[in-house]
């Protein structure tokens, strides 16, 4: 894989922002999360953290233990020899999703609009492995890339006051998981049991940016098995590595 | 051994805070903590406190507290008129207070935020290495009357030093605050970027921990969205309706409007001792002296 020509802004006193070429492309998103675990690895313990968008990359340093200026020469340093090779401890996770009608409300009109079925609707929406490009705006909000263009369709018009926690939703080219209930623009299909992001576990979200995100659809009976699972503590989140 | 205090009546909006989750920006975790880090970290040293501990944040009016164990506490910040047991107190000077003691605030003098530090700090619920409270994170994201708050242990016989310390007012009156160049300062027009530090702004009823909404309406840029990227507080964004919203400390964590102006650690401070109607002017600031400047008042 090429190097791509990366510009580094300032950000803030403690942060630089590192920009890559401004589209939505998973080669970026792959090159992002490759610098992202170099860094990690080379500047241990002078890194905060490291933030990754579509087309950037937050890293912010402790100032007290490294300067600006070095930390910046040092990080183009890292990207410089950093390794080409796909990182290998990725991860595709199974999330179970119930796409019943009284989860999915929003499935009907999506049917009369795409003039598809539902069934159709549900096994396009899972048969696609979905890239998670990163996690960002909200506590746990995935942001996942590869949702079929036969089942994009506009956010609604008038966005809902709330909607439930594990909400599943499509909106333009994107789908998502509502972590927590909340105010949702977004056409909802289905829910899922399990808990994408939990304060009481570290990291407090299973999944990171890189890894892959599938769509197993499950039953009512199901769902509620798997959610009462959930709330005893003995559900695992499914999962194989790949690469 | 546990020590505690009740909330009698809660205030306005008020919320513990420490200095905020660093790590889990990547979770999409907000970084919270205090929005005036200055005043919060000056009542953790009046108390000698290591300067992190979790304190109280007060805004606009102020709660009202009644003492279940002795401790030391030091008001700061935000002038609310404060009182212990109905008599006036001074704000950056350490008193003891006594079991049923009873702490209250009046008229709001200046500032818009106020922070009362205990000793030893408030010791409420720790999520993801931070006490600061924030919906979804912590179970409490606001403190409401009747709260039982734990505070750290005080032995009685303490003793203790403290010397007065005077805040200048030119924390809360200042009508200039300092800026660097965000990333997409670049997309704006020389006329943009006149009016951005010819004007003055005035604070719109939108402000909040999350970020301070201005009322002056701004020269539309064409291409007013991007890909959606980081975002951090004190990052300035120009909305599609041609609205400044400065981000504050409960910000997402990503945003997609473009991001023209950063304000510096110290105007971040500044701003969150603004409110509703307050004026004042962006000044541009190079990073690299705000930043030689930074490290030097951490040597201070």
């Amino acid at each position: 894989m090429e190097n791509y020509k990366l510009k580094y802004k300032p950000f803030g006193s403690i942060s630089v922002l590192i920009e890559w070429p401004q589209k939505i492309d998973i080669e970026i998103i792959k090159d992002i999360n490759q610098f992202r675990t170099a860094l990690q690895y080379n500047m241990n313990g002078l890194i905060l953290d490291t933030v990754p968008a579509y087309n950037s990359l937050t890293v912010f340093f402790d100032t007290s233990k490294i300067k600006y200026k070095s930390a910046v020469n040092r990080i183009k340093e890292i990207y410089n020899i950093k390794n080409k090779e796909p990182i290998s401890n990725a991860k595709i996770w199974k999330i179970p999703v119930c796409y019943d009608d009284e989860f999915g409300i929003d499935l009907e009109e999506i049917s009369i609009t795409k003039k598809i079925t539902k069934q159709e609707i549900i096994r396009i929406h899972s048969d696609i492995i979905y890239d998670l490009y990163f996690i960002g705006f909200l506590p746990g909000f995935l942001y996942l890339g590869g949702l079929s263009e036969k089942i994009q369709i506009n956010r609604k018009p008038i966005p809902r006051k709330k909607i439930n926690k594990g909400s599943v939703g499509i909106a333009g080219n994107q789908t998502g998981i509502y972590p927590r209930a909340s105010p949702a623009g977004w056409n909802i299909i289905g829910n899922s049991p399990i808990n994408i992001f939990d304060v009481e576990t570290n990291p407090p979200c299973f999944a990171s940016s890189g890894d892959k995100i599938q769509f197993i659809p499950i039953d009512k009976k199901k769902h509620f098995e798997i959610k009462e699972e959930v709330k005893n503590g003995n559900y695992l989140i499914q999962s194989k590595t790949y690469g | 051994m546990d020590n505690y205090l009740l909330v009698i009546s809660s205030g306005l909006q008020t919320t513990i805070q420490d200095l905020g989750r660093k790590e889990f920006r990547s979770y999409g975790v907000p970084i919270s903590g205090a929005m005036d880090k200055y005043s919060a970290i000056l009542a953790n040293k009046l108390l000698n406190n290591e300067e992190g501990l979790p304190v109280m944040e007060m805004v606009i009016i102020g709660p009202k507290i009644m003492f279940e164990d002795n401790t030391s506490i030091v008001i700061t910040g935000a002038d609310m008129s404060p009182k212990l047991n109905g008599k006036p107190i001074e704000s950056n000077l350490v008193y003891e207070v006594k079991i049923s003691d009873v702490l209250s605030f009046g008229k709001l003098i200046f500032g818009s935020r106020t922070y009362l530090g205990v000793k030893e700090g408030f010791n409420t619920e720790k999520k993801l290495n931070s006490y600061s409270y924030y919906k979804g994170i912590t179970k409490k994201s606001i403190i409401e009357k009747g709260d039982r708050l734990k505070i750290g242990y005080h032995p009685s016989e303490f003793d203790f030093t403290s010397s007065r310390i005077k805040v200048k007012k030119h924390h809360f009156n200042t009508n200039a605050l300092e800026v660097t160049k965000g990333p997409e300062f670049s997309r704006l027009s020389k006329k943009q970027r006149e009016f951005l530090f010819s004007k003055i702004f005035e604070i719109d009823s939108l402000n909040n921990r999350m970020g301070y909404q201005l009322k002056n309406e701004f020269i539309k840029i064409d291409k007013n969205e991007i890909i959606t990227s980081s975002v951090i507080p004190g990052t300035v964004q120009l909305t599609s309706s041609g609205k400044l919203i400065i981000l504050m400390r409960d910000c997402p964590t990503t945003g997609g409007y473009p991001r023209i102006l950063q304000l510096t650690d110290i105007s971040i401070n500044q701003l969150a001792q603004k409110k509703t109607g307050d004026k004042f002017k962006f000044k541009l600031e190079g990073s690299f002296s705000f930043l030689s400047r930074l490290v030097k008042s951490l040597k201070d």
